[in-house]
């Protein structure tokens, strides 16, 4: 079955720009990415949008649609009405390029801020060795496909642009939780994660578990426990007295 | 059939942010342009928690109805001072007559519930508004997070939680009390006491699921293969955890329920249905 929806699309530039309203056809097991293909190629041929795989795991086709933020590959026309107005908007928190696609080189500044993975010297045959049950934590945030929907969510940065000089994101919190809860590093980040990283900017609102398209709980299992860790580090005196007299070990 | 908006002028932020301006971001005037009922959860949410601060805040302070033999009001255990009605804790001191017994105590599950990472997230979204809900601009022009005094303090969730935990002892505690009938008779039961026992046991689910008590069991560990009895106590936890909100808001209203059914029983307005 196919019918003719409505869409607003934002177009424009850095210069200035508004929603404009186009009528397209949708046909029965179309996501949103594939209207915006069609009217790209039917209406509107110089439409930016930037997209890749059409399967969720390549994390382009990132836009807010109806003002949430979500992969357009990943969002099923079957979701609205016939009647309802699909609006399709640029991510709010990075600086626009054209039309859909944004300039989210920030992610990538913060991305290289990060101090890298530092294994501990390998074992005397050579070997790094660790068990699954060790590492199984740190997969989940492996799952990442950077596609910025919880950096663009995010009310620090995206109601703060100032913020952005202080606080790296949600995606990089969990970067640096996983790093810290890798068995084989010996990087301490949890000075770095409150002080560069801007770990108490978040307050824990989890809107960047919210548009996680691949599940992952970003602040259940990454920010709370870096907020954790690094309350043992800086604020919880029991903790402190332990690692002076030598009963608390780094692990 | 292709119709089109008017241009804006120039980037605007989303918020109301006065970090200057946010260059070259989309001009998209509207706070936001979500369509549901975004605005559902955090008026429900400051709906529960204002009915509930009225409540106990007028129980705390009303200082009588809190113990019908042999049930106390979970507002009030431990009850503390000399002027105590009842004898479910050793009376320690004697404080003014015009405090109530309740306000001694109420730091303690105050404390684990305003440090609380659920909470937090309840409270900063619907009476801060900071963000309201995802993706709806907030209406502030600054926004410093939890990284400067007063809510730097959150970091004391710990010490808060390892507070409760005594307190959930001494509920248990008044729990197996409640097993006698109003004569001081052991190996009763009433309504009351399953009352009490599901209420204590309700507030030690939500402790023991808190995210501090995950950390420190064993989230603080990096190499769980090392530390095996951890690791079974950390996922049993991590089990809670995931339903930390359901444990937060049962326990809620556990409480003032439990409270509330020793209020009717102390002033008479029912009586006990005793089972055994």
């Amino acid at each position: 079955m196919s019918y003719d929806a409505t869409f607003r699309v934002w177009r424009g530039d850095a210069s200035g720009g508004g929603l404009q309203t186009y009528t397209v056809a949708v046909n029965e097991g179309e996501v949103v990415l594939d209207v915006i293909h069609r009217l790209q190629a039917t209406q509107a041929g110089d439409l930016a949008v930037r997209w890749n795989c059409k399967a969720g795991k390549c994390g382009s086709c990132s836009a807010e649609v109806n003002g949430r933020p979500r992969l357009m590959c990943m969002t099923r026309m079957s979701t609205f009405g016939e009647a309802e107005t699909v609006t399709v908007t640029p991510l709010r928190t990075f600086p626009v390029v054209r039309d859909l696609v944004t300039d989210v080189s920030y992610n990538y500044e913060q991305a290289a801020r990060i101090p890298a993975f530092a294994p501990r010297p390998r074992d005397k045959d050579g070997n790094h060795r660790m068990q699954q049950i060790d590492v199984e934590r740190s997969q989940e945030f492996r799952k990442c496909i950077e596609c910025w929907l919880c950096q663009d969510t995010c009310h620090v940065i995206r109601d703060h642009e100032e913020n952005k000089a202080v606080f790296s994101g949600p995606r990089f919190l969990i970067r640096l939780a996983e790093l810290d809860m890798h068995p084989l590093d010996v990087t301490d980040r949890r000075n770095a994660a409150q002080e560069k990283f801007g770990l108490g900017y978040c307050n824990i609102t989890k809107c960047c578990s919210e548009v996680c398209p691949e599940g992952i709980h970003l602040t259940d299992n990454g920010i709370i426990p870096l907020k954790e860790r690094v309350v043992d580090r800086r604020y919880d005196p029991l903790t402190w007295l332990g690692s002076k007299i030598g009963r608390r070990p780094k692990d | 059939m292709t119709t089109t908006a008017p241009r804006g002028t120039g980037a605007v932020t989303p918020g109301r942010g006065s970090g200057g301006p946010a260059p070259r971001r989309a001009t998209i005037p509207a706070r936001t342009l979500r369509t549901d009922r975004w605005w559902l959860q955090p008026l429900l949410t400051v709906v529960a928690l204002l009915l509930f601060i009225v409540y106990a805040t007028f129980r705390a302070f009303q200082n009588a109805h809190y113990f019908a033999e042999p049930y106390i009001s979970p507002f009030y255990s431990p009850c503390i001072t000399t002027a105590c009605e009842g004898d479910t804790f050793p009376e320690l001191f004697t404080g003014p007559t015009w405090i109530s017994p309740a306000l001694y105590i109420l730091i303690f599950p105050l404390g684990i519930r305003l440090t609380c990472y659920y909470y937090r997230k309840a409270y900063y979204r619907s009476f801060w508004l900071s963000p309201p809900a995802c993706a709806v601009a907030e209406p502030h022009r600054r926004y410093t997070g939890e990284t400067r005094l007063p809510l730097l303090g959150q970091n004391i969730h710990r010490y808060a939680l390892y507070a409760a935990l005594v307190i959930n002892v001494i509920l248990f505690y008044d729990a197996v009390l409640a097993f006698r009938d109003e004569t001081g008779e052991w190996g009763h039961m009433g309504l009351g006491t399953l009352i009490l026992l599901v209420n204590a046991v309700l507030l030690f689910l939500y402790s023991v699921s808190c995210h501090s008590c995950r950390h420190i069991v064993g989230g603080r560990i990096n190499s769980f293969s090392r530390h095996p009895l951890r690791y079974k106590a950390w996922t049993q936890v991590s089990r809670l955890n995931a339903r930390h909100m359901q444990w937060a808001w049962a326990s809620l209203f556990s409480v003032a329920f439990a409270d509330f059914y020793v209020f009717l029983l102390a002033t008479d307005t029912i009586n006990d249905l005793r089972f055994f």
